[in-house]
């Protein structure tokens, strides 16, 4: 006997056809408007689709039915708008039964696991980083038989509706500990993690005048971590509050900066272009990190 | 209470008695009615139901307030502080001691403790003399030439920064006069050849710089005794004007925390039931509050004052030490963005003080001249807070995170960002870009609703397969 990679299409289960065929799924995927329309994040969904199709979980998705769940109109303010999206998107989950949710991101996790059931929406949610640890420790994912991450320098950065929000800071862990990889952590991490910059909807509005932004000073201390740049790292903490102009030195292979949620993906990414350092780190979510591991993409 | 009497010391006299419990009932009098005046303050805030189990709540007051769990996330300060703040619990034993002699004309009454006396004597002057060098590492710390930064921001102006030293000096001035009564008392007892009850091993240090006359001995102790306690009632009165009223209202202040995840915000009530009859005509709803003469109340969404906040920002603002920590974890801040969340809490405070009466003997306002000017008759959107302030925070709740009594600057930002939004229209174009693409797309950028589901074309997935060889 021998082995064969062979390449499947797949066809994603709509929670609407499984209704019409009387099926309830496993867990309900919750791509989310980054996971539906952002380029970079779309991936990210497709990693995740592949984990799911390997591992053999009875998923759906919503497709077109999906909308908003109000997280950037209510961190704005818009109160109105968020609850109008919510009561929305619980008639359509009730509407089917839906128990069980995953999501990749942090946002979508929140809103509906913390703010829904106010409205009436109560549903078990999982984030994408909790349920790939779940598959890691029940050994349905390996992570092997693809690329290795063995050694190669990784730095996971905390989504703040993630972390603090809701206290997840293992679970990702653990899944890039599965990787054998070198994990490293940034000085402000966990429950001190530094936001990305694009949380409370500053991912749709330029950021105030300041010296700085946030998504440079996070990237400034991934890289130098990433590094190992002590003089860098010093220049980011010298003061107790912020400092400018960090430049972390060039060099030392080829970094990952770990996110699992879209809006640090952009965030994280943009900042590593503005170093002009995209040669030598790379921003990957922990979903596509388990599928190249596992060898899924075709 | 006490069996060595010494000889030449006369117990206060009954002039003496009476004055004291005059001082003492017109200090504990006149906090009392401060702290009214504060509560009548908090509750003008607008009301939040409090959920959530009591002992949990009990365990994080003693966990974070009693314990100073959260302050522990940085150990200079925390060990700076935690001596100043065992010094201040153990020593006030031997207030109880002096309003015991005051009232009743004693010396020393728990003396009769015996070894037990000795022991928390010797204790009190090793933290009184640990306090002073404290306070100097202290106010070090704050008036160098640079300063630690988070005792720096725009919101420190001169009245914190004056109450911040202020509170420096009192304790150095209170732990000096423990220190003169007790080495009076000690050298008087010398001269006499008697036993002083208690043990004080830093006082004994200081005898030989006291003058050897009995008269004057007994003067110094007498000024050492009354400084201490005229000077506990006196700061007693500062507290409700100053940021060290966190001594006692950090223990509220924690009790009350919210028990929900950090990421859960408030759903505004009153939109849920807008909401509701908008999808189903058939709902109704419930009526809302109404005034004295049963006129319906009209809400306002959000905050735009002071008192449009609920009685919890309220109570923070009060609890607030402004050390800073909040701010200096800002990524906002941290970028040299406006947004402070020391200053949203202090400001919250200045403005409840400033639209009602303030209730204190000081008004810190006087103090702050560009602060009175800048918001006469303003409300706290605008007259303090600028919206500018207000969109530059990310919600990350690094802020809530870090405050050592659990105060919630967040909750107090998306309040006035509700008000900004639902209120006045306000918001900054791009985000009214993107409240009407999810309007109309049901996503905050202008994608198509139908194209929603492409990302699931052409997806591939490897597999391996067992194949037979030969």
């Amino acid at each position: 006997m021998a082995e064969q990679v062979a390449k499947r299409q797949v066809n994603v289960p709509l929670m609407a056809d499984l209704a019409a065929r009387g099926e309830q799924p496993e867990v309900l995927f919750w791509v989310g408007c980054a996971g539906a329309f952002d380029d970079r994040y779309k991936r990210v969904t497709r990693a995740f689709v592949r984990i799911l199709e390997h591992v053999g979980v009875k998923y759906a998705v919503l497709g077109m039915e999906e909308s908003c769940t109000g997280d950037p109109a209510k961190r704005a303010g818009n109160e109105f708008l968020f609850q109008m999206q919510a009561m929305q998107n619980i008639t359509t989950l009730d509407g089917y039964g839906i128990k069980t949710i995953v999501t990749a991101c942090p946002h979508c996790f929140n809103t509906i696991k913390n703010e829904y059931p106010a409205l009436g929406g109560n549903y078990e949610v999982i984030h994408h980083s909790t349920f790939l640890q779940q598959l890691i420790n029940d050994g349905r994912v390996k992570v092997q038989g693809g690329e290795s991450f063995k050694g190669r320098r990784i730095t996971f950065h905390d989504s703040c509706y993630l972390g603090r929000a809701n206290d997840i800071y293992e679970a990702p862990r653990e899944v890039l500990a599965a990787l054998d990889a070198d994990l490293v952590e940034m000085k402000r991490s966990k429950a001190n993690g530094l936001c990305c910059g694009a949380g409370g909807a500053q991912m749709w509005k330029e950021p105030e005048p300041g010296k700085k932004d946030i998504n440079i000073e996070r990237t400034e201390e991934a890289l130098a971590t990433l590094d190992g740049n002590a003089a860098a790292l010093e220049n980011l903490y010298g003061v107790e509050s912020g400092n400018e102009g960090a430049t972390p030195s060039k060099g030392n292979g080829n970094g990952i900066i770990a996110v699992g949620c879209p809006f640090c993906m952009t965030m994280m990414s943009d900042g590593v272009k503005n170093k002009e350092r995209e040669s030598s780190v790379q921003v990957f979510d922990l979903a596509e990190l388990v599928a190249s591991a596992e060898g899924l993409n075709a | 209470m006490h069996t060595i009497l010494p000889t030449h010391h006369s117990p206060p006299t009954v002039v003496q008695q009476i004055l004291f419990l005059l001082v003492a009932a017109l200090g504990i009098g006149l906090f009392a009615w401060q702290v009214r005046k504060i509560r009548a303050n908090i509750l003008k805030g607008k009301d939040r139901v409090m959920g959530g189990p009591i002992s949990e709540r009990i365990n994080k007051t003693l966990l974070v307030a009693f314990g100073q769990q959260k302050m522990f996330k940085r150990i200079t300060p925390a060990l700076l502080h935690l001596v100043v703040y065992v010094g201040f619990l153990v020593i006030n034993i031997e207030v109880i001691e002096i309003m015991i002699d005051g009232i009743f004309g004693t010396h020393r009454a728990l003396s009769f403790m015996g070894p037990v006396y000795d022991v928390l004597m010797a204790t009190n002057e090793i933290l009184g003399a640990l306090v002073i060098a404290t306070v100097v590492a202290l106010w070090w710390r704050r008036n160098r030439s640079q300063p630690v930064r988070r005792f720096t921001g725009v919101e420190m102006r001169a009245w914190p920064r004056l109450d911040a030293n202020v509170i420096l000096y009192v304790e150095v001035i209170l732990m000096a006069a423990l220190f003169t009564m007790n080495t009076a008392d000690l050298k008087l007892h010398q001269l006499e050849g008697v036993d002083l009850p208690g043990s004080f091993p830093i006082s004994s240090l200081l005898v030989g710089l006291f003058p050897e006359n009995a008269g004057a001995l007994h003067v110094l102790e007498r000024v050492g005794w009354w400084l201490h306690i005229l000077g506990i009632l006196a700061f007693l009165n500062y507290l409700p004007s100053s940021k060290h009223f966190h001594i006692i209202m950090a223990f509220p202040n924690v009790y009350y925390t919210r028990l929900v995840p950090q990421g859960q915000f408030s759903n505004v009530d009153s939109i849920t039931h807008e909401v509701k009859a908008m999808m189903d005509p058939s709902y109704q709803v419930p009526a809302g509050p109404v005034d004295a003469d049963g006129n319906p109340v009209v809400q306002r969404f959000g905050a735009k004052d002071a008192d449009d906040l609920s009685w919890l920002n309220l109570l923070n603002a009060y609890s607030c030490t402004e050390c800073g920590r909040c701010t200096s974890v800002c990524p906002a801040n941290i970028t040299g963005k406006l947004l402070s969340p020391r200053k949203i809490i202090m400001d919250t405070r200045d403005r409840i003080e400033e639209k009602y009466e303030s209730p204190l003997i000081f008004k810190p306002n006087k103090y702050n001249g560009e602060i009175g000017a800048e918001s006469e008759d303003g409300s706290l959107v605008r007259g303090k807070v600028t919206p500018e302030e207000l969109w530059a925070c990310t919600t990350c709740n690094a802020c809530v995170e870090a405050c050592p009594v659990n105060i919630n600057p967040l909750d107090s930002i998306i309040e006035m960002r509700r008000y900004l939004v639902l209120e006045e229209s306000a918001a900054p174009h791009s985000l009214n870009v993107m409240f009407s693409n999810i309007e109309n797309n049901g996503a905050p950028w202008a994608f198509s609703p139908s194209d929603r589901f492409n990302w699931a074309d052409e997806l591939y997935v490897a597999e391996k397969q067992s194949v037979a060889t030969a």
